[in-house]
């Protein structure tokens, strides 16, 4: 490997530190050194055109599941960390839920070591909030964090308890380090598998209202308020859900919330299949179980919403939740299928069609998908700064392509959005000066 | 043979019968020629016709249930295919053996048609992707649907009052996991009906009245939901009580069966504002002293144990249509 690495002609944008400019960016030894309008190439150099595209700094995902240790045959963390750099991630936050749970040292070294030997990009692990994440005891929260976990969370489940949620946050507010909550109260919930609404009453499948999660995310707002404890609510789906977190937010509670590129995107009515006038009659392809995510895909009002938090800033960070399955997961009736989407290659181009509609600009993505989860981590990274680890995205934003499953890296194929056509493809992805994508 | 042209056309070219969306109304029409058809051979002596020798019908039912089951095989046996019945008890379904599986093995054996009955709702749309050349009539779906009983009420109201049209249909009861309710709102949407859903708010979604519906022109957007069942019933044509199974008290939904008894059985008393000629019907299994009274189930404007032996001749024309129908011109 050359000593340096130059991106000439770019269109840099860096939210951090307000850049947005054509400029060259060199990197030296995996540091960022210079960003200028022109940059004469040293010697021992590689040279990437970047001309006509956008460069900024490499995406940050706070939550995705990578499935090891234990579940090999949906993803490992060599196939998922490859799907996030072919995504433009060049960080991921791994969740918890593996068998066995995250929640002991071992398991977390497992991890680690495993991202060293396979993984071309940041692995940060999440540690569960309990043992075994059964809701019942805290795991020992303060041993996970000397291996460096940057949060707690049962994701796949709530946590239930409010005792337990409350000793939580309280216990790692001495931490420093934030629960993230997948609010669903399972009373509400119980055997439901998709949206409550007109398409569930449609297809006769039982639905979860939006009261099942915002229920939860009251009182998990209440909590923190009560503990001085950090909440962060995973996967934020129902209006309602963003209305309690902005008024928590005015009231000075250390609640924050994410929102996945799907629930950005997509409605319940994918459900009912991939075509549009697809309600007389039903689609033979109806009940499709790659449209099936836990939270649900929810209505229009509800997308609407999302949108709006993330341009009035209530939504701190865009989030994939990529839940890779393998093929025999999905390929059931829809109430026995697995829960979840393969997002992280899909994740950009598909809320570049935000920007393309006019609902956010340019600069405000990035930064959802930057500066704002670096700031969450409270890590120096996220950013072009000179002295910063050069981990850079580089995309182009107007080239078109076609959701092809079978060409993920990831080997979870379960996308709803086959056969879509998506504008905004990622061309290159490069962890500390290393292009990796 | 022109697909509107009724008066010669023999068969509605379905590959299968998922729901009753599907179906028009001349479609239907042709159903109910096609059954009256089948009810005279279901009259004759010998019951037998060597209409469908050498096809082969897997009921494949995941649910218990006695009477649909039944239905389609003797349908099946009568036109004279070979029927094999396969139930969860009997197989390796059991054993967990995926449906997808199952689909594999049984287009392996290339039968003419799989009726299946699923817990899960869609399970009928699941089997149709997989099959290639198998039709599939679906015998009931989770909450779904469950299109040859809601043809079979179709074919009853229209055969005790000469039409549907217009006719004012009461569906009252648990509306919320009927899939016999789900399919006749098509059914009877299409059929022209004035429909009139009645039911505890906790077992009757609004979702099927649902603005997004009346803006979109939706076909449901004349249905009215009546939570008095006094007035539900006036001046009504059919009555329709739903099962109501004991599952929702614990759930939730209600206080007591006995409560629900007395805000929405069907009671002599309640019958006497609707239409001296109403009639009373029921899917089944019923539960007397619940949702119906004794004398009501059994009165003489019941029709619910006729709808018994017309439900062989729905069967049986839904079989010989989709088994040997064209149905390459009108496919899903």
């Amino acid at each position: 490997m050359a000593a340096n690495v130059l991106i000439k002609g770019g269109r840099i944008i860096d939210p951090s530190q307000s850049i947005d400019e054509i400029s060259d960016l060199l990197v030296t030894d995996g540091i960022i050194t210079e960003i200028k309008t022109s940059i004469d190439t040293p010697r021992n150099s590689d040279v990437f055109d970047a001309e006509g595209k956008i460069v900024c700094p490499g995406f940050i995902d706070l939550h995705c599941h990578l499935r090891e240790p234990g579940e090999e045959y949906k993803e490992t963390i060599q196939t998922g960390t490859a799907a996030a750099a072919a995504g433009g991630f060049t960080t991921v936050c791994a969740m918890p839920n593996t068998i066995p749970a995250m929640d002991n040292q071992s398991v977390i070294e497992y991890v680690l070591k495993k991202a060293r030997e396979t993984a071309q990009i940041r692995v940060l692990p999440i540690g569960s909030v309990t043992i075994g994440r059964k809701g019942k005891q805290l795991s020992e929260m303060s041993e996970l964090a000397e291996l460096g976990v940057i949060g707690f969370s049962d994701d796949g489940d709530p946590v239930e308890d409010p005792n337990i949620m409350r000793q939580a946050l309280s216990y790692s507010a001495g931490l420093n380090l934030p629960i993230i909550n997948h609010c669903e109260v399972p009373a509400l919930a119980e055997g439901a598998s998709m949206n409550e609404g007109w398409v569930s009453n449609r297809l006769g499948l039982k639905g979860m209202p939006n009261s099942a999660e915002e229920v939860m995310v009251a009182r998990d707002l209440s909590l923190a308020e009560l503990t001085g404890g950090r909440i962060h609510i995973a996967h934020a789906s129902t209006v309602g859900t963003l209305n309690l977190i902005k008024a928590a937010k005015a009231r000075g509670i250390k609640g924050t919330c994410e929102v996945t590129p799907h629930h950005l995107t997509l409605s319940e009515r994918l459900v009912m299949g991939p075509t549009e006038d697809s309600f007389v009659p039903l689609a033979r392809n109806a009940y499709d179980t790659n449209a099936k995510v836990n939270p649900p895909l929810r209505n229009q009002s509800d997308v609407s919403a999302m949108i709006e938090g993330l341009q009035n800033g209530t939504v701190d960070v865009i989030a994939t939740d990529h839940a890779p399955h393998n093929e025999v997961d999905k390929t059931t009736t829809f109430q026995d299928a697995a829960f979840g989407i393969s997002v992280l290659e899909t994740a950009f181009g598909s809320l570049m069609t935000l920007v393309d509609n006019g609902h956010i600009d340019i600069t405000t993505l990035i930064k959802k998908l930057t500066a704002d989860p670096a700031k969450f981590l409270g890590m120096g990274i996220g950013n072009l700064k000179k002295g910063s680890n050069a981990d850079i995205t580089v995309f182009d934003p107007s080239e078109t392509w076609i959701i092809n499953s079978q060409t993920f890296l990831s080997k979870g194929k379960n996308t709803p959005l086959e056969g879509t056509l998506l504008k905004g493809k990622i061309k290159a992805t490069f962890y500390k000066g290393r292009k990796i994508y | 043979m022109t697909t509107n042209d009724t008066n010669t056309r023999k068969s509605i070219r379905q590959k299968h019968i998922l729901d009753l969306d599907a179906l028009d109304q001349s479609d239907i029409e042709l159903i109910f020629e096609n059954t009256d058809s089948m009810m005279e051979v279901l009259n004759r002596g010998i019951r037998k016709v060597p209409a469908l020798r050498g096809k082969t019908i897997i009921t494949l039912f995941y649910e218990s249930s006695t009477r649909t089951r039944v239905s389609f095989e003797q349908a099946g046996k009568i036109l004279s295919a070979d029927v094999i019945n396969v139930s969860s008890d009997g197989s390796s379904t059991k054993k967990g053996e995926s449906l997808y599986n199952t689909a594999l093995t049984l287009q392996a054996m290339k039968a003419d048609a799989i009726v299946i009955r699923h817990q899960h709702s869609g399970a009928a749309y699941f089997l149709a992707q997989q099959m290639e050349s198998t039709s599939i009539i679906n015998a009931g779906d989770g909450m779904h649907a469950h299109p040859t009983q809601s043809l079979l009420d179709l074919y009853t109201i229209k055969k005790h009052l000469g039409t549907i049209s217009s006719k004012k249909v009461v569906i009252i009861g648990d509306l919320l996991y009927s899939r016999v309710a789900r399919s006749n709102l098509w059914g009877l949407t299409t059929m022209g009906a004035n429909i009139v859903l009645c039911g505890p708010n906790t077992l009757l979604p609004q979702d099927f009245q649902d603005n997004r519906l009346l803006e979109t022109n939706h076909p449901f957007r004349n249905i009215q939901i009546e939570e008095n069942i006094g007035t539900a019933l006036e001046d009504a044509d059919v009555v329709m009580a739903l099962r109501l199974q004991s599952e929702r008290q614990k759930a939730g939904h209600l206080p007591s069966l006995r409560e629900y008894s007395r805000r929405f059985g069907i009671t002599s008393e309640r019958l006497k504002v609707a239409k001296p000629d109403a009639i009373i019907m029921h899917p089944g299994p019923m539960n007397e002293g619940v949702e119906i009274e004794s004398d009501v189930a059994h009165g003489p404007q019941s029709v619910i144990e006729s709808q018994v032996t017309t439900g062989v001749a729905i069967r049986m024309a839904i079989l010989y249509d989709l088994i040997t129908g064209n149905h390459s011109e009108k496919e899903l």
